[in-house]
């Protein structure tokens, strides 16, 4: 929208990038849930017609198996056989609740929009998202903050059953422990009809971890957007 | 703006030189110049109740330096922020280095309310703004502004934001009878105990009787979503 206000120099200045920019980033993240965790993150660069996820479409499968397993290695594959850039598990590990990584470095390359995702613990198929950011050409610190979407592919049962293969139904796990144990609940029942990615709807959980319908702990595994918030900066 | 007193008297000794050369015998005593005159910016904020049934205790309006933060994300809430979140009382924040001035609300801010404060300051102590308020029938929920930056503001410019819930991380989200200290429950505001994360964090929401937390004060209306508040900031002068 800014745009629209700049003269036409500005534009100009604007549109050298495309033919051949090159930019140095500088990104962290933080977990801002209450008590969830998120698998190995992936972050990356890529031209305008690549797209991780897209809310309202259909999860890709590289997409689903990210979401109902924390694995990327299929949509490592996809972004740079589209010769786009990428940064895979910054943190190097799981990232807790309030926990950070910072001083993450990509050099975008010739790449003009920026995609994030990782998969929510516990839950079946949460993912934080962030889908084709432009990359600003102008240089400076840029915050975002990202919403918990749902792939879409799987029921949210809420059960912790170390299911985490594609397909298969239940959570792979709570990491932080704090989790009913092998499906003590009797499952949620999910009556969405909604195959596309959307908004999460959050999880219910009860304080029942031996019992009630869902492995979730109502007091802990709660949330509301945002999830995330990841810092840019432009150089 | 502070140059133009000493303009002024420069004008006016060269003025009293060009008398000196003709008559030096009726040369006037040369007036100090007045003091230079503060300019002054101010900023008029306004604040509107997103929720459905969590009133927000007194707005704390602050202006402070830019260096300063009321909180920081996956870090301990200071005890000044700790009496917010639990208690609603910002008094904390009144003589914390670098806080030049507190505006307050009137009261509680209901529900689908709105409220105006007004905010006046001399021009070299215009830097970071930052508001506070509790959600009262929560645990520890607060919301506000985290130093936003109103050095660059244009006179006649807005800024409009919408703001969320946090978590102060000070106390357990019990929702128990006599922890909240909102018309719900009419219950205990500060203590200093911790008994939960001890970390600020986007608040997880409220979960209430309704859905399930046995013991809870709070039913469905209580619950809430993001963006709690909306906020405008006008330069105006």
């Amino acid at each position: 929208m800014a745009h629209k206000l700049l003269p036409a120099g500005a534009l100009l200045t604007a549109a050298l990038p495309l033919i051949g920019h090159s930019a140095e980033l500088d990104i962290s993240i933080t977990n801002l849930t209450h008590g969830n965790h998120f698998t190995p993150v992936l972050i990356a660069a890529h031209g305008a017609d690549v797209h991780l996820f897209q809310s309202g479409e259909m999860a890709t499968a590289a997409l689903q198996k990210m979401a109902e397993g924390g694995a990327i290695d299929e949509l490592v594959t996809q972004v740079e056989g589209a010769g786009g850039a990428t940064v895979q598990n910054p943190a190097a590990g799981l990232m807790a609740a309030g926990s950070s990584v910072s001083g993450v470095l990509m050099n975008s390359g010739s790449q003009t929009h920026l995609s994030l995702v990782a998969m929510v613990l516990p839950t079946n198929d949460a993912f934080i998202g962030l889908d084709a950011w432009p990359i600003p050409t102008e240089a400076g610190t840029y915050t975002l903050y990202l919403n918990a979407y749902d792939a879409g592919t799987e029921a949210n049962d809420e059960i912790i059953n170390g299911a985490g293969a594609p397909g298969q139904p239940g959570i792979p796990a709570a990491p932080g422990g704090n989790g009913g144990s092998n499906g003590n609940g009797t499952g949620v029942a999910d009556g969405s009809g909604n195959d596309k990615v959307h908004i999460h709807p959050g999880v219910l959980g009860d304080t029942d971890p031996n019992g009630g319908t869902s492995d979730l702990d109502s007091r802990i595994h709660r949330w509301l957007n945002p999830v995330a918030r990841v810092v840019v900066t432009v150089k | 703006m502070n140059t133009l007193p000493m303009k002024t008297s420069l004008l006016a000794l060269a003025l009293l030189g060009l008398g000196a050369c003709s008559d030096s015998d009726n040369m006037a005593p040369i007036e100090p110049p007045p003091p230079p005159q503060v300019a002054m910016q101010s900023f008029e904020v306004t604040v509107t109740n997103l929720t459905a049934n969590q009133p927000m205790s007194p707005l704390a309006l602050i202006s402070h330096d830019d260096n300063v933060k009321l909180w920081q994300i996956g870090e301990s809430a200071s005890v000044a922020l700790e009496q917010v979140a639990e208690a609603g009382n910002s008094s904390g924040f009144d003589s914390l280095s670098g806080v030049n001035a507190v505006v307050r609300g009137a009261g509680m801010l209901p529900p689908g309310m709105s409220e105006t404060l007004m905010l006046t300051l001399e021009e070299d102590k215009v830097d970071a703004l930052s508001l506070l308020t509790m959600l009262v029938n929560t645990n520890d929920g607060f919301s506000g502004i985290n130093a936003m930056d109103i050095d660059s503001m244009e006179k006649g410019s807005a800024k409009t934001l919408t703001l969320m819930a946090y978590d102060a991380g000070t106390e357990a989200n019990s929702e128990a009878k006599g922890s909240i200290p909102g018309p719900a429950d009419g219950g205990e505001g500060f203590n200093a105990a911790r008994d939960d994360v001890n970390r600020v964090h986007v608040h997880p929401g409220v979960i209430s009787q309704d859905d399930g937390l046995t013991g809870s004060v709070l039913n469905a209306s209580h619950r809430f979503d993001n963006p709690v508040l909306k906020v405008t900031v006008r330069r105006t002068e």
